[in-house]
């Protein structure tokens, strides 16, 4: 089987398993008052510290979550409400039209339920966010903005964003600025502190951790109004018993992540470019989407003309090759990406696409197996693709 | 072979994609998705399309062992079986969007992607026999869906497989529960699936806007009522005609045709609803297009009677002489040819009821 959707969710690195398993035998609510609970507390406690140390970020400023989607969630509506709160006028989100689906459509809902303005940013035909416009958009509606979400890296083409000219120009008009570092943890440096954002979202299952774990970095001077209510175990900005054992197993992936970035980048960086010209060399047609450069070093993302990207996934997955359409799916069906059409593409050239991304368990022959099998592919596709066509 | 099958999330396409399996074939289970916005549909085992059904086909697909995908079919859905459901409406027929979906859908647009995709067939859960190109009904005659399929040309069916035509209803839900398959006890749906409640004449006024008109007696050109849009109406139907005065003669009131040009609807009793000279366009052949006048029997609606004939050949089109009259024969309907048989009445060919009208005075 040849594994090609590491940005999906990543196999677990060994150190973590291990530590989710040691950790998971035990009894222990961090709650609780006693012996086991604060044993429990102190694994959490650590593993905070790991974070935090990893990340570039205080303890205090960890706030464990279920996950990506639930960051996410808590960032954009719990800062929202914060700010309005506090100013009735500071209504208007700033977000960039290519946020996964978890900020997309937080602010979306926002925008329907809680009369929050939306100003989606352009990107130019890489992904990279158009720093003009939300310059304009700040001068514009300077003191309504309640806030301003851009995504570390892109999860579809790996684009990744200015996110220190974007943490500048917020903080020049004190407005708080939310990145969603998911698929950027591990794969290029991120230290918090550093960024000047006042929050980031990251997730476990993407760097080496278990599914279902993750955290809200959140300056301490950031209000934020919590999703969720209960005994406030987080912050009181989250409330839920923590999952002990998955949050160990994350510090220890996110650690091992942030250890080998480097190393691991190159290592990625190399593979993929091999991985996009022996793609070009096989089907001289197919278009590379994203950045060549200030991309996700495992990140190949293509359009094969012609063709439509469910019919290639199908035909790829018949042969033991796994890959993306990139983009998220009700029912199954996959409907056009809303970043290659931010970028500009036409809905059949989105439709066309499709994600290669490898990670640390990649290796060459991932590549020699699907460089022998995707022209028969793109054939079969493109024949599909015509016949649909009358 | 490689087979699609075409799953629906009901327990016949899940049956027949087990079989097909046990048959020997490499078999990949596909849901159509055909609406994009899948709340709006209804549930059911009839083909479509809700969450819940792409759901239930994933399960039974993963419980079968082969793999999923959910293909989107929405937008040739929408143009082929919507569209064309609401504008054969609004030209005063009676479409059958089930057949339409087969013959468009599932038998055209599905089956040439997969073809091209390097699969040789799509395998479905019709209650139909087929067999070296010999379309039967199934022996479970009450969930018979021969009437359905009729339309297709031998080179569809010749890329077509439906197990299950040799067993009953009863048979595929019993084999269902063996194989543990969860959907052995979902209820059947008999409604259109993309008419969320059931309701056509809403979902039909919605989409055609109120068109007022007369409703006008047959004989006497009195007009005995109105209406607000002829197309909610149906030939041979009584219900809700909401006549403001009795008809001249005092008997009850069907609707015999319907005349979209001039939006009326004309009715009359129920003896002239008879009719025994049927004319279909676009016919479709199974057999050898016939030369000679054929003796068979034919059947005008899903689940109708069927009604001796001798049906003649005019260029595309088909005449059918019936040896008795029928009634209520809609334009718009199929008009399915079978030649009754001991082993499963066979399909001879099928076209698209265009005319009826009564030649012959009753002699019954
Ligand atoms: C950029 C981005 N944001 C958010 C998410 C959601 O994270 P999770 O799967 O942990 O809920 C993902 C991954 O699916 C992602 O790639």
């Amino acid at each position: 089987m040849t594994y090609l959707d590491h940005a999906a969710t990543t196999p677990m690195r060994p150190e973590a398993l291990e530590a989710y398993l040691s950790v998971a035998r035990e009894v222990g609510n961090a709650s609780s008052l006693h012996a086991t609970g604060r044993r429990a507390r102190r694994v959490v406690e650590e593993s905070r510290e790991r974070i935090a140390a990893a990340l570039g970020a205080r303890p205090s400023e960890v706030i464990f979550t279920s996950g990506g989607t639930e960051s996410d969630n808590l960032a954009v509506k719990g800062i929202y409400w914060a700010r309005r709160a506090v100013d009735p006028r500071r209504r208007r989100i700033l977000a960039s039209a290519v946020e996964h689906h978890a900020v997309l459509d937080s602010v979306a809902w926002l925008e329907q339920r809680e009369d929050a303005e939306v100003t989606w940013l352009p990107v130019d035909r890489t992904g990279r966010l158009d720093l003009a416009a939300l310059d304009e958009a700040f001068q514009r509606y300077a003191d309504e903005i309640a806030l301003v979400t851009v995504m570390w890296a892109n999860n579809e083409v790996g684009t990744l964003q200015p996110v220190e000219q974007i943490a500048e120009i917020a903080a020049a008009y004190g407005v708080p600025y939310h990145t969603d570092a998911i698929q950027a943890v591990g794969q290029v440096p991120v230290d918090f502190s550093a960024s000047k954002a006042a929050a980031l979202s990251v997730t476990g299952h993407k760097l080496g951790g278990p599914t279902g774990v993750g955290a809200l970095i959140l300056r301490a001077d950031v209000a934020c109004e919590p999703i969720m209510h209960g005994g406030g175990q987080e912050r009181d900005v989250r409330s839920g018993t923590l999952d002990v054992a998955g949050i160990a197993a994350t510090a220890v992936a996110i650690e091992a992540a942030v250890k080998t970035q480097a190393e691991s980048a190159a290592f990625l960086t190399t593979l993929r470019e091999e991985l996009i010209r022996r793609v070009g060399e096989a089907v001289p047609s197919a278009v590379l989407n994203g950045p060549r450069e200030q991309r996700l070093p495992g990140n190949a993302h293509f359009s094969f003309p012609g063709c439509e990207g469910d019919a290639l996934l199908m035909l790829l997955d018949a042969q033991g090759i796994e890959c993306s359409t990139g983009s998220a799916c009700s029912a199954g069906v996959a409907q056009p990406s809303h970043v290659l059409l931010a970028m500009g593409a036409d809905e059949d050239l989105a439709r066309s696409s499709l994600r290669f991304s490898l990670g640390h368990t990649s290796t060459r022959a991932d590549i020699d197996a699907l460089v022998k099998a995707l022209p028969g592919a793109v054939e079969r596709a493109r024949a599909a693709k015509a016949v649909s066509r009358h | 072979m490689r087979v699609l099958a075409a799953m629906s999330g009901g327990v016949d396409s899940a049956v027949a994609a087990a079989r097909a399996v046990e048959a020997g074939h490499e078999v990949v289970g596909v849901h159509l998705a055909l609406s994009r916005n899948p709340q709006t549909y209804r549930s059911g085992a009839r083909g479509c399309c809700t969450l819940e059904d792409a759901r239930d086909a994933r399960r039974a697909a993963d419980v079968i062992g082969i793999p999923f995908y959910v293909w989107d079919m929405a937008e040739q859905f929408h143009t082929d079986v919507v569209e064309d459901f609401v504008a054969e409406y609004a030209a005063g027929r009676t479409p059958n969007p089930c057949l339409r979906c087969n013959e468009k859908i599932k038998f055209a647009a599905v089956l040439d992607r997969a073809v091209a995709l390097g699969f040789d067939a799509v395998v479905t859960g019709h209650h139909a026999r087929l067999e070296n190109g010999v379309l039967r009904r199934s022996v479970d005659l009450a969930k018979d869906q021969s009437y359905v399929l009729a339309v297709l040309t031998p080179e569809q069916l010749s890329r077509a497989l439906f197990p299950l035509g040799n067993s009953t209803k009863a048979e595929v839900r019993a084999e269902a529960a063996a194989r543990g398959l969860a959907v052995a006890n979902k209820p059947d749906s008999h409604d259109i699936c993309f008419i969320a409640d059931g309701d056509t004449r809403r979902f039909l006024a919605e989409r055609l806007g109120k068109q007022p008109g007369d409703i006008v007696d047959a004989e006497t050109g009195e007009v005995l009522g109105r209406h607000d849009g002829a197309y909610a109406y149906t030939v041979g139907q009584r219900r809700g005609l909401g006549l403001t005065r009795p008809a001249p003669d005092g008997q009850r009131r069907y609707v015999l045709s319907i005349t979209p040009v001039t939006n009326t609807v004309t009715v009359g009793p129920a003896s002239a609803l008879d009719v025994d000279l049927v004319r279909g366009k676009a016919a479709v052949w199974l057999t050898e297009k016939p030369t000679e006048p054929v003796e068979c029997v034919v059947q005008m609606r899903a689940h109708g009677e069927t009604i001796p004939a001798t049906v003649t050949v005019e260029g595309t089109d088909l005449v059918a002489r019936l040896h008795r009259p029928a009634r209520g024969v809609a334009a718009g309907q199929a008009i399915v040819l079978y030649q009754p048989d001991p082993d499963g009445d066979i399909v001879l060919g099928s076209a698209t009821i265009d005319q009826a009208s009564r030649q012959l005075v009753n002699t019954a």
